[in-house]
């Protein structure tokens, strides 16, 4: 078998080593990256959160409480780790490593700088978002073989939720793929000269909200739920296999905050600094809205999630894609900051009037 | 091909982040519709009174203080009223005052906690629970300041209170009522008006009027469902006729009204505070009672306004030092007489929402 | 104010119409038990009375005989009644009124908890705040608690 459609179309010229040392350096710098960075993020929810909470938040291990998330690795250790008797084993040894290694795997073709990239696969959004539903399978897996009826119930939503979402988020990338033609990540980071937020707001739009529920976080936690299923899927973990859930859960995070600077924030690109500063910098921006949303918004119910999936953000989607069809035709060189008014205007009005049509809730739909 | 479906049990509760206390709901699911409901009580019962019969009047009010602990004060005042009358104990006026507002910082602190733990169930991840609990806070640290105490006051004696208040107390006081309608007026911009909050809870467990008074409802339940009964307004105690409030009502009956109820009860708590402190005459806070105290023998029954509505107190003396038999009655369990009726039928995610409006407290569920 | 009613007219309207069951005392009227639920019907569906709302009900020991207390509020017209029966304790059996008013359902399941009065015609007669299998009934005044006393 063959390994090259694995090889980077372009690599920085003062690279060291051949492929093979690239691959091995890259994967361990990702892993790395991924691993402090979901440690920092932890870190930075709790602070933010509390001062949304108007309280502290922890303050008391390290500087800042920044030890506080280790400490918390150390206690999450060293707890027992106990599989319910009537569990099926083998799905639930599985499934916590069936749901991280995806979102891993996402990371690979993301550009951290410029060129400093494992793999630039000339399909790369086609492979983030084929990869990234692997993750509900194992999340899925998880809430089925626990043998528990909150967990049941977690994993159903999951799946219906990303059924549902889903399909929103790739007509929202479609048009991406569209205005930079190229489906590979570093293709779309070449084509935006102007961020993709700007130029394409209301694929913007949808690609957060579907990007929210993929990730489960509010207000499309429904998957854990705290409030009615405990803790939904996760219900039965303790120990080890409950922290690679919660990694998984922060790296979602992580890696959806690099999803949307990469997507629409420009990447690495910006000015004066280095690429990857840039990046985390548009990453923490991302993050903090993710934040500043679980913070202030009550969680949806299951049938008003799926009414918002299907009955307003793909229609939304879908008028992307026809703007951005209709753009690509008749006006491909249209894409300059004079138009960018425009596209805000355009998307405002769509939604404005969308809205009127979307009051989710009031009446429920049949599931 | 069909599949063979079949309803399956869930058990929620008794330790159920939701249940607010040890409550154990027997939910039958169809997917995610509720079937049927069975409440399960009694993880709580200590037995209560069984102990009022045990003990001498006096070592009563500390008990009585158990039996809903969010809101102490109101508890003791059905008891201590019952003794007064039986053992014809006059009250002195400034004794009146002080108790009643306390009783309505006391209602206060109990709807912050009403409404801040339905926000959390209905997933705003703690964010409105902490803001209420702010000034619950400040609430605390008032009745802290004349009782010595933060939880469990102990503060009516028979015939007053157990302590005049400190000569700080009423500038403290003063602060507060100056401060407290503008954090009220943040919670409407934050809560009143956001979208998913109003699609969660319009329309969400409607209760109507006949079935509220059918159900001895009483509190924000029976008030949401538009009837207009009140023990302040309807039955005066104490001093409540000297004072000019509203009572709030509501129209439809569901999850939301019950919610501006609490909101706008505050606000007239607030309004007789006020007046109460204008009120207040100088003069003694307690007429002094035998040590070893024994009503007359007879039968008495006392009601107050609870913030979770009527609490009754049944008591007969037989002439002894201690009760012959004291009953109270308990808005919360009545209350929870409705929740079969308003849960078959409604989701999952609703029916915790609905539980939450309810607002019970377990100490006084199972009594 | 909860206005006081003239339990005399009252009680002598129900003569008029069920018999000698109803007694009028100073603060209640005390009624037999067979004809509790006829006159807690009267009370509830005649124009005029509308007591609407079961405010509360509960029973005392009385070592001889079980009292029970009903207190019956009319929303309408701001009105207050109480009614009481008495019972046996030997086989203490009291038709329900859980038909009547729903709000019974939970309070009557409560006193047959504690008290063992148990009560006709109810729809889910079993122990409350109690578990399934507790021998003996709390709140008689003759209840003894077998670990407790055990020990004494």
């Amino acid at each position: 078998m063959s390994t090259a459609f694995l090889l980077p179309a372009t690599i920085a010229p003062d690279w060291p080593g051949n492929f093979w040392w690239h691959l091995l350096i890259m994967t361990v710098l990702l892993i790395a990256v991924l691993m402090i960075s979901v440690i920092m993020f932890i870190w930075l929810e709790r602070r933010v959160i509390a001062r949304f909470q108007a309280r502290v938040g922890p303050n008391r291990a390290g500087p800042f409480g920044l030890l506080q998330s280790f400490a918390d690795v150390i206690k999450i250790l060293t707890k027992e780790d106990i599989i319910p008797a009537l569990a099926d084993k083998p799905l639930f040894w599985i499934a916590p490593a069936m749901a991280f290694v995806p979102v891993l795997m996402i990371l690979a073709v993301i550009p951290l700088s410029d060129g400093l990239q494992l793999a630039d696969i000339n399909v790369g959004v086609v492979y983030i978002s084929a990869v990234s539903a692997i993750t509900a399978i194992g999340i899925f897996m998880s809430g089925m073989s626990s043998n528990n009826k909150y967990s049941l119930i977690g994993a159903m939503r999951e799946i219906a939720q990303l059924i549902s979402f889903e399909i929103p988020m790739l007509l929202a990338l479609a048009g991406l793929v569209m205005a930079s033609s190229s489906m590979s990540i570093s293709g779309v980071i070449g084509a935006q000269t102007i961020p993709f937020a700007l130029t394409q707001p209301l694929a913007f739009v949808v690609f957060v909200i579907a990007l929210l529920a993929e990730i489960n976080r509010t207000p499309f936690d429904l998957v854990e739920a705290d409030s009615e299923l405990t803790a939904g899927f996760n219900t039965e973990y303790s120990g080890m296999k409950f922290a690679v859930l919660y990694l998984t859960e922060y790296s979602e995070a992580v890696v959806g905050s690099i999803l949307i600077s990469t997507f629409f924030l420009g990447g690495w690109r910006g000015p004066f600094l280095p690429g990857i500063i840039w990046l985390v910098i548009k990453m923490l921006a991302s993050f903090f809205v993710i934040l500043w949303i679980r913070s202030t918004i009550p969680r949806f119910r299951i049938d008003q999630s799926m009414k918002l999936a299907w009955k307003t953000l793909l229609p939304l989607a879908m008028f992307n894609l026809f703007i951005m069809a209709v753009k690509t035709v008749f006006a491909p060189g249209l894409t300059n900051w004079v138009a960018v008014p425009v596209y805000l205007a355009i998307t405002a009005v769509i939604i404005i009037y969308w809205a009127r049509f979307m009051r989710p809730g009031r009446q429920s739909v049949g599931i | 091909m069909t599949l063979a479906t079949e309803p399956f049990i869930l058990n929620i509760g008794p330790l159920h982040p939701s249940t607010h206390g040890v409550f154990r709901m027997r939910v039958v699911l169809d997917g995610e519709i509720i079937q049927d409901v069975e409440p399960v009580f009694g993880y709580l019962h200590r037995g209560v009174e069984k102990l009022f019969e045990q003990r001498t009047y006096k070592q009563n009010i500390p008990l009585s203080d158990r039996l809903d602990y969010v809101s102490a004060i109101n508890n003791n005042w059905p008891y201590v009223m019952a003794v007064e009358q039986l053992a014809n104990i006059s009250v002195p006026q400034r004794a009146e005052y002080l108790r009643v507002i306390m009783a309505e910082l006391q209602r206060i602190a109990s709807h912050l906690l009403a409404v801040g733990s339905v926000m959390n169930d209905m997933g705003i991840f703690f964010t409105a629970f902490m803001y209420m609990f702010r000034e619950r806070e400040k609430i605390v640290d008032l009745l802290e300041m004349v009782t010595g105490q933060r939880l469990l006051y102990n503060y009516m004696r028979f015939g007053g209170v157990s302590q005049d208040i400190p000569t700080e107390f009423l500038p403290a006081l003063d602060r507060f009522l100056k401060v407290m309608p503008g954090y009220l007026d943040e919670y409407d911009t934050m809560l009143a008006g956001n979208e998913i909050l109003l699609s969660r809870t319009k329309g969400i467990g409607v209760l109507k009027a006949e079935t509220a008074i059918n159900n001895s409802a009483s509190g924000p339940l029976l008030r949401g469902s538009g009837v207009n009964w009140d023990l302040r307004k309807s039955a005066p105690y104490s001093v409540y006729d000297k004072f000019e409030f509203d009572v709030p009502l509501g129209t439809a009956g569901d999850c939301y009204d019950r919610y501006i109820i609490r909101m706008a009860e505050m606000r007239q708590s607030l309004r007789i505070i006020k007046q109460a402190v204008e009120q207040m005459p100088a003069g003694k806070e307690k007429t002094p009672t035998p040590l070893r105290l024994r009503p007359h023998a007879g039968e008495t029954y006392t009601q107050v306004e609870s913030p979770r509505g009527m609490l009754g107190c049944y008591l007969v003396s037989d002439g002894t030092e201690k009760p012959y038999r004291c009953h109270f009655r308990a808005p919360a369990f009545i209350n929870l007489t409705v929740l079969k009726e308003l849960l078959i039928g409604q989701k999952l995610a609703d029916a915790i929402i609905i539980f939450g409006s309810i607002d019970i407290s377990m100490g006084e569920v199972d009594r | 104010m909860t206005t006081n009613l003239d339990l005399n007219s009252i009680a002598l309207r129900l003569k008029e119409q069920y018999g000698q069951v109803v007694f009028a005392e100073p603060d209640y009227l005390e009624v037999t038990a067979g004809a509790l639920p006829h006159i807690a019907g009267y009370l509830k569906n005649t124009p005029g009375l509308d007591f609407d709302f079961l405010d509360m009900v509960t029973a005392a020991d009385y070592t001889d005989r079980f009292e029970l207390i009903y207190r019956l509020v009319s929303i309408k017209n701001n009105t207050v009644i109480a009614l009481k029966v008495k019972c046996g304790r030997d086989r203490a059996e009291i038709p329900s009124l859980a038909g009547l008013w729903k709000g019974a359902q939970n309070q009557e399941r409560e006193i047959y908890d504690l008290f063992g009065i148990s009560f006709t015609g109810h729809p889910d007669m079993r122990r409350i705040v109690l578990w399934e299998g507790y021998e003996g009934h709390p709140l008689r005044k003759d209840f003894k608690e077998k670990a407790y006393d055990a020990g004494n």
